[in-house]
């Protein structure tokens, strides 16, 4: 089951040039629905506009090393996640998901492909189904801070459902044995739903966050700090003043505050 | 909350929803929530950033006039380690029925110190006032 490429079983009841046709629409639909994003939010003018006004504001910055800083940090290892349980489930998630693409590509494309590209298919889906569900049921801010029921669905989960659905569906649908049933039909439209709901779900984050994540630590490395306030009670001038008497002979590390224990609403 | 589409952060346009407390705006990790502040203290056309920084047990504020006119307050928001010092309440023996009749309030006169020698002045706490605005 694990080394079989279901995509070339099921060639000989769906021709592959249809397979084929149908993976480069869902491409383009990603393609579009994340211009169309860009273009409604103005993520993309933005960017550039702020971009335009810090170039002469604050110390001038190595940009290639924040650009590697952050594609290494925020985007191969999730660093912008402080909760560790929310930023293993997304590195699965994330990882699977590419895997599981990849290789859904590779494998649709090349009906000979190696048997390694069916077991990179099941272990992505099953690393997609492992971060995602764990997620979904326990870890989620609606289930674990507010004590919703992990049932509810509302338009903001349509990424995480669709990209569960899709996976799962895949799975069990290979895992039955292929072919072109019921199952196959309900793979099919959640894939669809997927790629095609982009302008609607999340699913453009991968696009946009390591841009924000980039725009963050230039204007910290360039000390204009997203226009955000940079005194601290490490400067001694500042342990000086008024307004901080009743800080004198306080530690300096007054631990944790509000992380001192998980929120629970309910 | 809705984004502004020139700052790109959220803000709140439902009044009766919000009671104006900053604590969103203080709390926020990535400081993704923006805020007009009150008119007495800057007016309008004015921007106000915050950094809540709990470790140091201090709280930052920059304004930035519209006229260009940059202020920087830094205030503690606890003079104790987090966690410590709470009175464990579960413990502490329910009032007895003078107390219930009577006009103070919880643990008074104990915590207002009436009872160690008067009122508590500034004087007393090694504090003194100092004439106009000290930043």
């Amino acid at each position: 089951m694990f080394t079989n490429n279901p995509f070339a079983d099921l060639s000989a009841i769906v021709p592959p040039a249809a397979m084929q046709g149908y993976v480069v629409l869902m491409a383009l639909l990603v393609a579009a629905g994340t211009l169309f994003d860009i273009v409604h939010k103005g993520s993309a003018k933005y960017f550039f506009a702020n971009w335009r006004k810090s170039q002469g504001k604050g110390t001038p910055v190595d940009v290639a090393s924040i650009a590697v800083r952050t594609a290494i940090v925020d985007v191969l290892a999730s660093g912008e996640f402080c909760n560790t349980h929310r930023r293993i489930a997304h590195l699965l998630g994330m990882y699977g998901f590419v895997i599981y693409v990849v290789a859904t590509v590779v494998m649709v494309f090349n009906a000979s492909a190696g048997a390694i590209w069916a077991q990179l298919w099941w272990l992505g889906g099953l690393m997609v189904c492992v971060g995602g569900y764990w997620f979904w049921f326990f870890i989620r801010v609606d289930v674990a801070a507010e004590g919703q029921s992990p049932l509810r669905v509302m338009r903001a989960d349509l990424f995480i459902l669709s990209m569960l659905a899709s996976v799962t569906l895949g799975l069990i649908w290979a895992a039955a044995g292929g072919g072109a049933g019921v199952l196959f039909g309900l793979y099919i439209i959640a894939n669809t739903v997927l790629f095609g709901g982009v302008p609607w779900s999340k699913f453009a984050h991968m696009f946009f966050k390591p841009a924000a994540a980039f725009e963050k630590r230039f204007s910290r490395a360039n000390g204009t700090f997203e226009n955000l306030p940079t005194l601290t009670r490490d400067d001694p001038e500042q342990r000086e003043r008024h307004s901080m008497e009743l800080l004198k002979g306080a530690p300096m590390d007054m631990g944790l505050g509000i992380k001192r224990e998980p929120p629970r609403h309910y | 909350m809705h984004i502004d589409k020139t700052y790109r952060r959220a803000y709140n346009i439902e009044p009766s929803m919000c009671w104006e407390c900053y604590s969103c705006v203080k709390a926020c990790p990535q400081n993704a929530i923006d805020m007009r502040g009150y008119a007495d203290f800057a007016p309008l056309g004015h921007s106000v950033r915050v950094q809540r920084d709990e470790k140091k047990g201090t709280i930052a504020w920059k304004i930035k006039f519209r006229n260009g006119t940059e202020k920087n307050f830094l205030s503690p928001i606890t003079t104790k380690p987090w966690g410590e010092y709470i009175p464990k309440l579960a413990d502490v023996p329910g009032p007895s029925r003078e107390m219930r009749d009577g006009q103070l309030l919880y643990n008074e006169p104990k915590w207002i110190r009436m009872d160690e020698g008067g009122l508590r002045t500034l004087e007393q706490a090694g504090l003194k006032l100092k004439k106009g605005i000290q930043y």
